[in-house]
């Protein structure tokens, strides 16, 4: 009793309250987002080099892909193989309004948003339902679905040559998008803040229940716990970071090809979780640089980069069994706690 | 009032629970006993959504929740905790009872503010504590002993402010000590809380010195209900269930 006493009165005087706590983990969060926009805005100042600015781009791109489905394995623990139809819909459906439309630019992403949340809400109905490996294979399915529909239908998508003719990028609140720094810069705070509200979910009540399916789904119910619509509505919400991304891309190389919407998007999405780690927010975003990283420097070295990239896939798999940013953490904290609790 | 009418499920030709009627007044104390296989937790299975029965009633104060889902019985107001500790292993105890509060408040699909909420904290609180699990609240469920994680279990049913509490073995896999200690808990939480406890338990001893009523299942049906010493004296109950003559004399 009078250790219970102790642990709540250290509780109340030591330790800030849970107002304080959440209070300032969310303005914590929304600073270093401003302090990493304000770097990434500056970086066009310092270097001259497009090729950098191009790299940070696609970094956007399948940062917010990568971070979208980790949502989904890491915190949920749903292995989608299927999370870069999202990607592909979102590069075909804002390049067809665009092209297709007269619509601002604006009008267009939030139409696509609208259209990526429909399919992924019909697709995730009825996905969610299956267990894991089943669920793993029948996203799968749907991406091959989606994949080969745009392939066929050529007269919409122009089938395997893609969408071509470029992107028409109408000026909207003063923002010319057919500007490499504007695009440049817009890209930048399209990841910034999509990291930002992929952040806020993951440490939300919401965040939280779907750790708790990840965890053990079946007592999850037991303590009242809608656990298919909790997974619905993040696989809805993931998606719509996915079809984010796949519009940066979209916009970036000016036009949309039926690879966006190939399972070895999805691949990737996967391989990047495992290069980074899924057991902190920012391990996918670090997974994302890596790869493409590796992927630049390897592609310039050997045509052979297949297998540069599944030796270090295997690296991490079978010799260090997490992602960079677990064994960071996991060195952190041992740092931290580990003297303490050995001696 | 907890009221089970005609319940009865069956898998493939066996009767797991048949026609099984038996009500539990509010805030008693029951324990339920049966040789293995009896049909002991198919019967929670059966009142907690786990299972749908083929016929009968669950009528908790006058609501039939036959059939209806986990959740949706759980917001009803009968908790459950497993026979193996049914926990989240990468959580926090504190962030357990926090999760599940907010789960209780219908508030588990908030996406706006930060986990955890003020206002499920004291009920969070009040429960690590009636179970002593506060000074623990850091402790990652994983790394908790075995008999933490099954306070842990019953405190995840109990943070929930159930009517009703059906615990599934709350001794089960601990030494003859830790049994008496776990008990002595479910005791003093049943005086506390004042809700209904019915508890599956194996362990004859206890079963004969904590429970005022006992009920025996056998083949999935209830073969006797009573006093402890009436089922002691009950003569289908030492012929079926306690058969062997040292069982005999254990409960003598």
């Amino acid at each position: 009793m009078t250790e219970l006493q102790a642990g709540r009165a250290s509780e109340t005087l030591g330790a800030p309250s849970i107002e304080t706590r959440s209070f300032r983990s969310r303005y914590r969060d929304i600073l270093i987002a401003l302090v990493a926009f304000a770097v990434l805005a500056a970086l066009p100042f310092f270097f001259g080099s497009k090729a950098l600015l191009d790299f940070v781009i696609r970094c956007s791109a399948f940062g917010l892909f990568a971070t979208s489905l980790n949502l989904l394995v890491g915190y949920t623990g749903m292995i989608s193989f299927g999370h870069g139809m999202f990607f592909g819909l979102g590069a075909y459906g804002f390049g067809l309004l665009m092209q297709r439309t007269a619509v601002p630019i604006p009008v267009a992403f939030v139409a696509t948003l609208a259209i990526t949340a429909v399919f992924a809400a019909i697709i995730g109905a009825i996905c969610v339902r299956l267990k894991e490996i089943y669920f793993a294979f029948v996203t799968l399915a749907f991406q091959m679905l989606i994949h080969s529909t745009i392939l066929t239908w050529a007269s919409l998508t122009g089938g395997d040559q893609g969408l071509r003719g470029g992107i028409p990028r109408p000026v909207f609140f003063g923002i010319d998008l057919a500007n490499h720094v504007h695009l440049y810069i817009t890209s930048c705070a399209l990841l910034v803040l999509g990291l930002l509200l992929m952040r806020q979910i993951a440490q939300s009540p919401f965040g939280y229940t779907l750790r708790v399916i990840r965890d053990n789904a079946r007592r999850a119910s037991f303590i009242g716990i809608d656990v298919w619509r909790a997974k619905l509505t993040i696989f809805v919400l993931a998606a719509l970071f996915a079809s984010t991304g796949g519009m940066v891309m979209a916009l970036f190389v000016s036009g949309a090809y039926p690879e966006f919407a190939y399972w070895t998007i999805s691949g990737e999405g996967i391989f990047i979780n495992m290069l980074g780690g899924v057991t902190t927010f920012l391990g996918p975003m670090v997974g994302t640089v890596l790869l493409l990283i590796l992927n630049d420097t390897v592609t310039r070295y050997t045509e052979y980069h297949g297998i540069v990239l599944g030796a270090v896939i295997l690296f991490f798999a079978i010799g260090l069994r997490k992602g960079l940013m677990d064994y960071v953490l996991e060195w952190y904290t041992q740092r931290r706690d580990g003297p303490g609790e050995r001696g | 009032m907890l009221d089970i009418r005609g319940l009865s499920k069956s898998f493939g030709g066996v009767k797991a629970t048949d026609n099984v009627s038996l009500d539990f007044a509010d805030g008693s104390l029951t324990a339920v006993i049966g040789p293995n296989g009896a049909g002991k937790s198919t019967f929670f299975n059966l009142i907690t959504g786990a299972l749908r029965p083929d016929s009968g009633e669950v009528l908790l104060d006058g609501v039939d929740l036959a059939g209806k889902s986990p959740p949706d019985i759980v917001r009803h107001g009968i908790g459950r905790a497993f026979q193996v500790a049914s926990i989240f292993p990468s959580l926090t105890v504190q962030e357990t009872m926090l999760a599940a509060v907010c789960a209780d408040q219908r508030r588990s699909t908030v996406l706006h503010r930060r986990f955890p909420l003020a206002e499920t904290r004291d009920r969070a609180e009040h429960a690590m504590e009636l179970l002593g699990l506060a000074n623990k609240r850091h402790r990652t469920a994983a790394t908790l002993s075995h008999g933490d994680q099954k306070l842990l279990d019953i405190a995840l049913a109990l943070v929930l402010d159930p009517k009703v509490l059906l615990l599934d073995e709350p001794t089960a896999g601990m030494g003859t000590e830790e049994r008496w200690r776990m008990i002595d808990k479910v005791r003093e939480l049943w005086e506390a809380q004042k809700i209904t406890v019915v508890f599956i338990e194996h362990d004859m001893d206890i079963v004969f010195k904590i429970a005022p009523r006992i009920v025996v299942l056998c083949y999935g049906r209830i073969l006797a209900t009573g006093t402890p010493d009436a089922i002691r004296r009950n003569e289908a109950v030492i012929e079926a269930y306690l058969g062997t003559e040292e069982h005999a004399e254990a409960v003598t």
